[in-house]
């Protein structure tokens, strides 16, 4: 029987199959489900969540070095974070199968930029496996856990969002149960001093060489690569997603050259297949990786010049760019469509916060990313800079340090982040600013859960992933053993606390103190967490129009007929806007 | 089964084009089509635009098309109908449209405005079906079936008279809310039917 399932939900599955039995990672849009998808095989295979991805890619490694298979998964940003133990570990080869799952983001769905993963395989000198549909996310897993361990290297598993979220018919196989062998020490091999690392290099330079003859060989008995002979006139090098666009597009007789290793490149197979074919494209999306190593391997070929180095391609873009076919399609033009951006929920417990922080023109403030993100979007119009995870804090030192050099003595810094983000990266950066003397205010938005990516537990939650309770970890308690003072614990929904607070840090910060601000409401989201029911609602009378309830942001509120209104649907009485309403026109309803 | 069929889903967050895209699959799948269904998720927030695909036939490669490729479009909310047009086929392509308004944070904070006439454009561009969705729904008790209500509409369009999609929504749906989902389902149909 065949299931229908996306790839992520295939690559869990896959991971259960291979016979990995330690999972650690971050969680991170579209990498998320796969980890999600692990607590149902139980106690077949150990999952959790990290506070990053550095620690989740070290925690996969040592599962390795003990001898058992091991993965790690996150976005492609989190991959920067966690370059230091892969370039590494690249070196100092594994001991049980040890898979990186790195899930691009073409056309930055939900992401702050468009880098190409594929490039990490290359720059840490490592084999690299990328599945083009859900049964191969799931076939793949075993096969790099099977390349890593006979190759004596991490395999980088490259996805991207629409292989991650597409959903496809899989069939299922058996797990395969490995028996490490009994661990033995081997400092020779792991310990990264500097004259192993010199022993190791010439190690490396030769795997690289041995992949490449794989590829060219067992890869194409076991179905990582695949040649599809056709007439001989057009022949098409391709893999991930983009085989799947090219397959469909290009016309019956096209030959095909289709890659799962994609790292080393099979340049023997590739110049095999090249004189087979008349001409040679290469479909690939995003930076022409494939292609400039064939060009540089001497193969003549082309495609980078018509599919563009941008974005994600589907269907019809591979026809009009490679075929020249244009599309036939009609836009409606007579109507103007409104933008439909994501805002804070209704009820969203990061409102009070940034509506507080809006009032006065003088606060600069430095977030990060996560839901709160959204504080920058009008109208809370809340936000200086957001760069990465962790940035919020030490971002804000920067500004405050350099607005001290040039003499800006009117602005207060406020350096802004979540719960999740505090303990990914957040607490190096609260300890660069107590150090190092910022003249900042840093910021928890604690709402108990990893709210942007869809609920992940962290460690201030309470719960793992698999459904444990856990240590709690106080953010107020580190704040205060780093030696911050007061540090002010509010709830950022009701205004005039949020207010108090804020003044009550500025004026502790400009008296030579160190104070610090933690919000702590739940969002509304988490499914463990019964909210109350309740509903607010304009009192037409009382209503003067002055719009004041608008300048929270909340979907629920707009003007209707001249005066504020709140829509049944969506308002879940937080009464936000209520406090913000200088009329008291909006009343909590009776129920 | 000849060539592969493109359908898109668009609508606001929150509003059930999930399940829509399932019962699809699922009737497909009982069918012996092969499919493939594409949605872009990530953001936690309720309330942005959302779009899914669902392709099917003998072999679908890309779960992903673009402009002009869907033989039919499914709007949970008008505006987006309009968003998303130029994905329809211009030709062969039908539109199922649920005649109910969503205002956007822009439209709610006064900076833009909800366009008028959404519905009466697409039908003067594309083979256009319109129906009060979510007022059907609502009539039946529960706002939520919506979703099955513009299924029931849009599935003699979908071009497979061999499957018994009634049969299809009943193993689909929970248990609980078999019953209510049906009536939805037979309304959304038979309002399409009428407003054909
Ligand atoms: C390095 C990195 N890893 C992961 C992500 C994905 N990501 C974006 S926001 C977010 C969670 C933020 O959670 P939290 O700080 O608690 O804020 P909330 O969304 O709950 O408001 C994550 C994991 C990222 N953008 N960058
Ligand atoms: S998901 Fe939670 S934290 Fe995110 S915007 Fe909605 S209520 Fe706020
Ligand atoms: S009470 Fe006001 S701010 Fe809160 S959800 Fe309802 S409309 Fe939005």
């Amino acid at each position: 029987m065949k299931h229908l399932m996306s790839g992520n939900e295939a690559t869990a599955r896959g991971v259960y199959e291979a016979g990995i039995k330690v999972c650690s990672a971050y969680p991170g849009t579209p990498s998320t489900e796969i980890l999600e998808n692990l607590p149902q095989y139980g106690e077949d295979v150990y999952c959790e969540w990290a506070p990053n991805e550095k620690v989740g890619t070290e925690v996969a490694y040592g599962a390795s070095v003990a001898g058992s298979r091991s993965l790690t998964t996150m976005k492609m940003v989190g991959l920067n974070v966690a370059a230091d133990p892969l370039f590494t570990a690249a070196y100092m080869g594994v001991g049980g199968g040890y898979v990186i799952v790195t899930a691009d983001d073409p056309s930055c769905h939900s992401s702050q930029n468009e880098q190409d993963n594929r490039h990490y395989a290359r720059f840490a000198k490592v084999a690299m496996v990328e599945p083009s549909d859900p049964q191969e996310c799931k076939d793949f897993v075993k096969l790099a856990c099977e390349i890593s361990e006979e190759f004596d290297t991490p395999v980088l598993y490259r996805t991207t969002t629409r292989v991650c979220h597409s959903k496809g018919l899989v069939e299922f196989g058996e797990r395969t149960e490995v028996t490490p062998k009994p661990y033995a020490r081997n400092t020779r091999k792991f310990i990264c001093a500097p004259a192993n690392a010199f022993q190791n290099h010439p190690l490396v330079e030769e795997r690289l060489k041995k992949l490449e003859e794989y590829g060219c060989t067992r890869a194409l008995e076991n179905g990582l690569n695949k040649m599809e002979l056709g007439d001989g006139k057009v022949g098409v090098v391709t893999a991930a997603i983009s085989y799947q666009y090219a397959k469909e597009v290009f016309p019956e007789g096209t030959s095909f050259l289709k890659l799962g290793l994609t790292y080393p490149l099979p340049m023997d197979l590739i110049r095999d297949f090249a004189s087979k074919v008349e001409t040679l494209y290469v479909v690939e999306e995003l930076e022409p990786f494939m292609e400039n190593e064939m060009k540089a391997a001497g193969i003549p070929c082309s495609g980078k010049d018509k599919t563009g180095v941008m974005y994600e391609l589907n269907t019809q873009l591979v026809r009009e760019r490679m075929l020249g076919e244009k599309p036939n399609f009609k836009t409606v033009d007579d109507i103007a469509v409104a933008k439909r951006p994501p805002a804070l929920c209704p009820g969203c417990p990061h409102r009070g916060f940034f509506y507080t922080l809006s009032k006065n023109k003088n606060y600069v403030v430095t977030g990060d990313i996560g839901c709160y993100t959204l504080g920058f979007a009008p109208p809370l119009n809340c936000m200086d800079v957001c760069i990465c995870m962790g940035g919020g804090f030490s971002a804000g030192m920067g500004m405050a340090k350099s607005f001290e050099r040039e003499g800006v003595t009117d602005k207060v810094v406020f350096g802004v982040v979540g719960d999740s983000t505090f303990f990914h990266s957040g607490m190096t950066g609260a300890a660069e600013i107590l150090y190092n003397g910022g003249k900042m205010i840093p910021c928890v938005l604690d709402n108990r859960i990893t709210g942007m990516t869809g609920h992940q537990e962290n460690p201030g939650t309470g719960f793992t992933l698999m459904g444990k309770e856990a240590p709690m970890m106080n953010i107020e308690k580190i704040f205060e053993a780093y030696g911050y003072a007061p540090v002010l614990t509010v709830d950022p929904q009701d205004l005039k606390a949020m207010k108090e607070t804020v003044d009550k840090a500025v004026a502790a910060l400009n008296n030579g103190e160190h104070p610090a601000i933690v919000t702590r409401r739940p969002c509304l989201l988490i499914k463990r967490i019964k909210q109350p029911k309740a509903m607010c609602v304009v009192n037409a009378d009382k209503c003067k129009s002055c719009k004041s309830c608008l300048k929270v942001g909340c979907p629920a509120i707009s003007m209707e007929n001249g005066k504020a209104f709140i829509d049944r649907t969506q308002c879940v009485g937080c009464t936000v806007c209520a406090q913000a309403c200088p009329f008291d026109a909006i009343e909590m309803e009776e129920n | 089964m000849a060539k592969v069929k493109s359908a898109l889903l668009v609508g606001v967050g929150g509003q059930g084009a999930i399940l829509i895209s399932k019962i699809m699959s699922n009737g497909f799948m009982k069918a012996g089509y092969d499919v493939k269904q594409s949605e872009v998720h990530g953001m936690a927030q309720r309330g942005g635009s959302v779009s899914t695909q669902v392709r099917w036939g003998e072999k679908v490669y890309g779960p992903v098309f673009g402009r002009g490729e869907a033989d039919i479009m499914v709007a949970l909310e008008k505006m987006e109908a309009v968003r998303y047009a130029e994905f329809l086929n211009p030709d062969t392509g039908v539109a199922v449209i649920n005649d109910y308004a969503i205002k956007s944070t822009t439209i709610a904070s006064g900076a833009e405005e909800y366009p008028e006439g959404c519905i009466e454009a697409m039908a003067k561009n594309f083979n256009t079906i319109a129906i009060p969705a979510s007022d059907i729904a609502i009539q039946l008790g529960n706002a939520k079936c919506m979703n099955v209500v513009l299924f029931g509409a849009m599935c003699d369009s979908l071009g497979c008279p061999e499957i018994d999609w009634e049969q299809i929504v009943a193993e689909t749906v929970p248990e609980k809310v078999r019953e209510l989902n049906l009536k939805a389902f037979r309304a959304g149909r038979e309002a399409a039917a009428k407003a054909k």
